[in-house]
């Protein structure tokens, strides 16, 4: 449904997007992760044809964003990161102007305000004045506008950015809701969204894409090390040593009132572990793997990515 | 074509909730009706007969005011048309949904258009007024009002563009301002100038080709004019929001 490829996107001198490639297949829900300025909103503003690239092509729906943008398009619902309304408009008004304009006749436009307004919960603002509503609800504005004409494509430019917590949650359930018929992109510098709605992840950090992988998948791959995660009555200081000096443990620290160790994936230390603590006549209340979250995977990812372009 | 009607339409309506336009038409009728008046009573003195009224260059004070005020107004018309849209970034919904860049300028064009028309419109109790008072000559009233469109029109379309190529309105205004307070300038100097050059500036004026119009005379030369200035502008501002795809 998104194909991407060799992208590279100058403003000017300043290099924003370095050769990306990445497609995205139907039905999917992608999510493109990266920090501030990684060049997440750019790579989205070229896919729905609002800036043209420097290099490399994008398709939309096979249709190709640089040379037939004008019927590319047609497939896109698209969210642009800082939400733009109409806000002199009330919710009804700017929903049918957005719906007429893609192409919609009247009374499907009338058909589908009802629609969208069930599915994203605007039900009691239809016909508020948009500058009057809270920021929550002007994000769900936004989306609604985005799926109005049943787009196979969507792209959220940060969609849960500036919402309170149970709205956030909200919104991420309608996204995976919303899933289900469309293609999905969304960019996120919040970890927990992308597990939480997306199946597959895109992180890029300084406009170049530094993994591209299921989320399961991604961890497994920068894990190469095992964590365990233990709770132990005794003195921490006193075991922190002690289990530094088994063969292979690369290292020890305390997370709260637990302790992680940390080891190449090949060795497997909670034996050595469970002895040591009961023979020196501590109390081992749990010992467990943990997965590396994706908080984890993303640190060590751009911190490599930076060691890496720092050396060169 | 429905999407500029769209667009058009989207355009107007936003004119009419906001005081703006509101303003901008209550000044204008005011000042018009203000030159109406002078004018009515310096012909009355000129020419006591209710026929006298009605001198075909005076009518009503309106050309004359017209084509000095009518621009300046349509600088401040146009001066949000696409500035504000780009600050607020509902451009980049419109520059993403299936519609060609040449159907949103002309339909921003002839949103403000709309209420340009409106404004002339109004203005129309003017005649009226003479009608029922008098036996004005209704052809000068009529080239007259055509030339307000025309010339209208070209300022309106020099704002749309000076109105694609920034986000901030003043700066829009201010350039629209300039252009056309340039073009109506050239105009003035030609008097005074060396024929050869006089005949450039005069042609190239927007208020020499103005005056056939207010005498009752319709040449083609002048309707060309103003059409190629409005469509040069238009034209103008369509590239610019092209390139504005290219950063
Ligand atoms: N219109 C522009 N003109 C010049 N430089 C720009 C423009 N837009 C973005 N940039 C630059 O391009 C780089 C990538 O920006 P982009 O907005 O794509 O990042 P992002 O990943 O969306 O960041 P954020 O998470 O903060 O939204 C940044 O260095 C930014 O300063
Ligand atoms: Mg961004």
């Amino acid at each position: 449904m998104i194909k991407v490829r060799n992208l590279t996107k100058y403003y000017g001198e300043r290099l924003a997007v370095d050769n990306i490639s990445f497609d995205v297949g139907k039905g999917e829900i992608v999510g493109l992760l990266g920090p501030n300025a990684a060049g997440k909103t750019t790579t989205m503003r070229i896919l729905t044809g609002f800036l043209t690239p420097t290099r490399g092509d994008t398709w939309i729906a096979d249709c190709n964003m640089v040379t037939n943008s004008l019927e590319g398009r047609k497939h896109i619902g698209y969210m642009p990161e800082s939400v733009p309304l109409y806000t002199d408009m009330t919710v009804r008004e700017y929903l049918a102007f957005f719906g007429r304009l893609r192409g919609l006749d009247a009374k499907r436009t009338n058909h589908r305000i009802n629609d969208v307004i069930g599915l994203c919960n605007l039900e009691e603002y239809v016909d508020s004045i948009i500058g009057k509503l809270s920021k929550g609800f002007r994000q769900r504005v936004g989306l609604a506008q985005a799926i109005i004409h049943e787009p196979e494509v969507l792209i959220l430019d940060e969609p849960t950015v500036g919402i309170d917590p149970l709205q956030v949650s909200q919104t991420r359930t309608l996204i995976k809701e919303l899933g289900k018929e469309h293609t999905i992109l969304l960019s996120t510098h919040i970890l927990p969204e992308v597990s939480a709605t997306c199946g597959r992840v895109i992180i890029i950090n300084r406009g170049r894409i530094i993994a591209q992988d299921s989320i399961e998948n991604l961890s497994a791959i920068v894990k190469g090390a095992r964590r365990l995660r233990i709770e132990v009555k005794g003195p921490h200081d006193q075991i922190t040593k002690r289990l530094q000096r088994i063969d292979g443990v690369k290292k020890v620290s305390r997370e709260g009132n637990y302790l992680i160790v940390e080891s190449p994936i090949q060795i497997d230390p909670r034996s050595q572990v469970t002895e040591i603590i009961v023979k020196s006549g501590w109390t081992l209340l749990s010992i467990e793997t943990v997965e590396m979250s994706l908080e984890d995977i993303f640190l060590q990812l751009t911190a490599k990515d930076k060691e890496e372009s720092d050396s060169e | 074509m429905n999407k500029v009607m769209l667009i058009a339409g989207k355009e107007l309506r936003s004119y009419l909730t906001s005081p703006m336009a509101y303003i901008i038409t209550c000044i204008f009728l005011l000042i018009s009706g203000v030159f109406f008046v002078l004018y009515l009573t310096a012909t009355k003195y000129a020419d006591t007969s209710i026929q006298g009224f009605i001198e075909p260059l005076s009518v009503f004070g309106l050309s004359n005011i017209g084509n000095v005020f009518l621009p300046l107004f349509a600088s401040i018309l146009t001066m949000r048309l696409l500035s504000e849209e780009k600050k607020i970034g509902t451009w980049e919904l419109l520059l993403t949904s299936p519609v060609k860049d040449t159907e949103v300028i002309l339909g921003k064009f002839l949103g403000s258009l709309g209420i340009l028309v409106c404004m002339l419109v109004l203005t129309m109790y003017f005649p009226l007024m003479l009608a029922i008072f008098g036996q004005p000559d209704m052809g000068p009233i009529w080239t007259s009002y055509l030339g307000l469109f025309l010339i209208g029109s070209s300022a309106l379309a020099v704002g749309t563009f000076t109105s694609s190529i920034t986000t901030n309105q003043i700066i829009a205004a201010v350039v629209s301002g300039g252009i056309l307070f340039a073009l109506w300038f050239v105009g003035m100097v030609s008097n005074v100038l060396p024929t050869a050059i006089a005949n450039v500036f005069s042609y190239i004026s927007l208020s020499s080709h103005f005056s056939n119009f207010s005498v009752g005379i319709i040449d083609t030369k002048d309707i060309i004019y103003y059409l190629s200035v409005t469509a040069l502008f238009l034209y103008a501002a369509i590239r610019s929001l092209e390139t504005s795809r290219w950063n």
